[in-house]
């Protein structure tokens, strides 16, 4: 089991990294940049539930395989999820049953 | 919740400690288990409650008992209630709860404290969701749909929302519980082939509630921040997609599903060998079938969509991959079937509930099988067809295994004996009325009386009020146990600890319990389902 300690002084940094891409987020949606505002702002998402899972989850502290196959199914699920809604939107206008 | 003096001499965990902290505050499993089964049945007579009144609403054509607001109410309460507040935590959190670590040879769950604070969680999501009921409850259905549930209902949704939220964390909770238990507390040499297929199926569920329920509750949280700060996500008007309420609504439901199914066939898993006294045929195959239908469960959701107006080339896939997830639940039938074969079968309350189980199971994904071709769904999408066939397999499939489970592990709960003779008449009535009640709606809903309205045309008339009268039947079947339960627990003959002669770990310590299950810790030197060298039990002797 991973026994690592975390300081204190670093869940507050992320913390304030988390508060800080939140307001940039909000502040990015008010610039018009076309397409670009969804990518920006799934980017920022991205950044941000990194941080969660690598600090506040410990996952950087872990060499725990269960921990990293958690964290692999976790995200094929995300996948399958994404990629079978795709089925449905990326062929709209091919029509409907 | 009274404890019962059994046997004085001896403690267990029934009379270890007396008063309602000792259970308010408890973290024994069992203990956990024994409130959930009080909090569950209490919903389940609030969801059967909103059942009869629709029944009792559809005896007449005319909309003559409630008016139509109200009946909407009833559906969607009657819905809500049955499948988040009794069937998703029925088996798991019950039967899971009680027998998990004592099938593993374990003490107790990973996480004890975490094991009572989801019954907690389960607790105030079911107040929240009382009081919805009770001042005015909500209308949009159980499926939450969208646009009607984040713009246009003028009922309750917000809190039905949040109440189901709440509850989406008391079962990932549990899942998360079952799953480090299973990694983690094995007892020595009960190996992943040794295990029970009860805790195979409970892994596969733990796994669905993990991966899925999640989901559930950010889209709720979703429909919440829509309708109470007009956010577009769904709304077309606001640039959203109500479709995209759909795929992600039904990416746990559909898996929900399975988590209704899972254990109850991790229950059929352990009936069936016991009553045959026959190993079972082909465990690993119904062990990886239960991860199998965890998996591809999740790849089958949009066919509760196939009219709704998504692509036709997404209804193909879903449709192809709808058939596939029926080839693990095949297998398990085909499995307890060729179990049975040449077998010394006893028919005991618990095996007549297996019985009803395999058909009803059969017959409900068999017209599963129906909705998934995408030619026929058209025709019965919305119609009662698609309300008997999910039945089939919640009721069916769900209730009847949670009953056969709760008939074999009785002894084991309560250190007593259920009344046999009443155990067989009620199965038999539970069988008779579920039939009566849902067999006439697969005939109703494919000559196209729609689901979800208030009166219906004069044609319709006679299958329904068949459907209602066997509604009054199964109402029968499902008081009777709990009455000779209670009776049971004060005047029921004495149990040994094994009294059908099993041959899983639980049945190895005394009944009920002691506090930490076993005096020592078991070690497992033998296979599953080594019914070849146990003996008969003593009624089963008899019979033959």
């Amino acid at each position: 089991m991973s026994e690592h300690i975390i300081p204190t002084r670093t869940y507050y940094l992320i913390w304030i990294s988390l508060m800080c891409l939140t307001v940039i987020t909000a502040a990015v949606a008010f610039v018009d940049l076309g397409q670009f505002n969804t990518i920006v702002a799934l980017s920022i998402a991205t950044l941000k539930a990194l941080l969660v899972v690598l600090f506040f989850m410990h996952l950087k502290y872990t060499n725990e395989k269960m921990s990293k196959v958690a964290v692999i199914s976790a995200l094929f699920w995300l996948v399958l999820l994404l990629a079978l809604s795709l089925t449905d939107y990326g062929w709209r206008g091919a029509g409907a049953v | 919740m009274s404890s019962v003096a059994i046997t004085p001499e001896r403690e267990h965990y029934l009379n270890k400690e007396y008063g309602i902290s000792s259970w308010l505050l408890t973290t024994d499993h069992k203990r956990i288990a024994l409130l959930y089964l009080v909090s569950i049945t209490f919903f389940f007579f609030i969801g059967g409650f909103f059942a009869l009144l629709i029944r009792l609403e559809l005896l007449t054509p005319a909309g003559d008992l409630v008016q139509a607001d109200t009946y909407n109410k009833l559906f969607t309460m009657h819905g809500q209630t049955m499948i988040f507040f009794f069937l998703i935590p029925s088996i798991p959190a019950v039967l899971g709860n009680f027998l998990v670590p004592m099938m593993i040879g374990a003490k107790d769950l990973a996480f004890p404290r975490i094991n009572l604070l989801s019954w907690y969680l389960y607790i105030i999501a079911g107040i929240i969701y009382l009081h919805c009921i009770l001042t005015g409850g909500v209308d949009v259905g159980w499926t939450f749909y969208t646009p009607l549930s984040s713009g246009f209902s003028n009922t309750k949704v917000i809190e039905a929302g949040v109440a189901v939220f709440i509850n989406g964390f008391s079962s990932i909770l549990t899942g998360l519980n079952f799953v480090v238990t299973i990694h983690r507390m094995r007892a020595p040499g009960m190996t992943w082939s040794r295990l029970p297929l009860f805790i195979w199926s409970h892994y596969a569920t733990s796994i669905i509630m993990l991966l899925g329920t999640p989901v559930l509750a950010i889209t709720l949280l979703l429909v919440v921040f829509e309708r109470a700060f007009g956010l577009g996500i769904f709304d077309p008007t606001r640039g959203g997609d109500p479709l995209l309420f759909q795929h992600l609504f039904w990416f746990y439901s559909h898996p929900a599903v399975y988590i209704m199914i899972l254990p109850s066939m991790g229950v059929i898993s352990e009936v069936v060998p016991c009553f045959s006294r026959k190993r079972i045929f082909g465990y690993h195959f119904v062990a990886l079938a239960s991860i199998a239908i965890a998996v591809i469960g999740f790849l089958v959701w949009a066919h509760h969509m196939f009219v709704a107006g998504m692509s036709l080339y997404a209804a193909l896939i879903f449709s192809l991959l709808s058939y596939l997830v029926a080839v693990p639940s095949a297998i398990k039938v085909f499995n307890w079937t060729a179990t049975m074969y040449k077998g010394s079968i006893s028919f005991s309350t618990p095996m007549l509930y297996a019985f009803g189980f395999i058909g009803l199971f059969t017959m409900g994904g068999l017209t599963g099988l129906f909705l998934a071709a995408l030619g026929i769904d058209v025709h019965v999408t919305d119609t009662y067809f698609v309300i008997a066939h999910f039945h089939y397999i919640m009721v069916g499939g769900a209730v009847m295994g949670y009953l056969a489970g709760m008939h074999f592990w009785w002894p084991k709960i309560s250190g007593r004996i259920y009344p046999e003779g009443w155990g067989r008449l009620a199965a038999l009535i539970v069988f008779i009325g579920f039939n009566l009640t849902f067999f006439p709606q697969f005939v109703l809903g494919y000559v196209g009386m729609p689901r979800r309205y208030w009166q219906y045309s004069q044609e319709f008339q006679v299958l329904n009020v068949l459907s209602t009268a066997g509604s009054t039947v199964l109402a029968v079947g499902y008081l009777l146990p709990m009455v000779y339960f209670l009776w049971s627990m004060r005047y029921g003959k004495l149990a040994d600890d094994n009294p059908w002669n099993a041959t899983g770990l639980e049945w190895r310590t005394a009944s009920p319990p002691p506090t930490y299950n076993f005096d020592e810790t078991p070690v497992v030197t033998w296979e599953a389902y080594d019914y070849e060298n146990m003996p008969l039990p003593q009624e089963v002797t008899l019979e033959r």
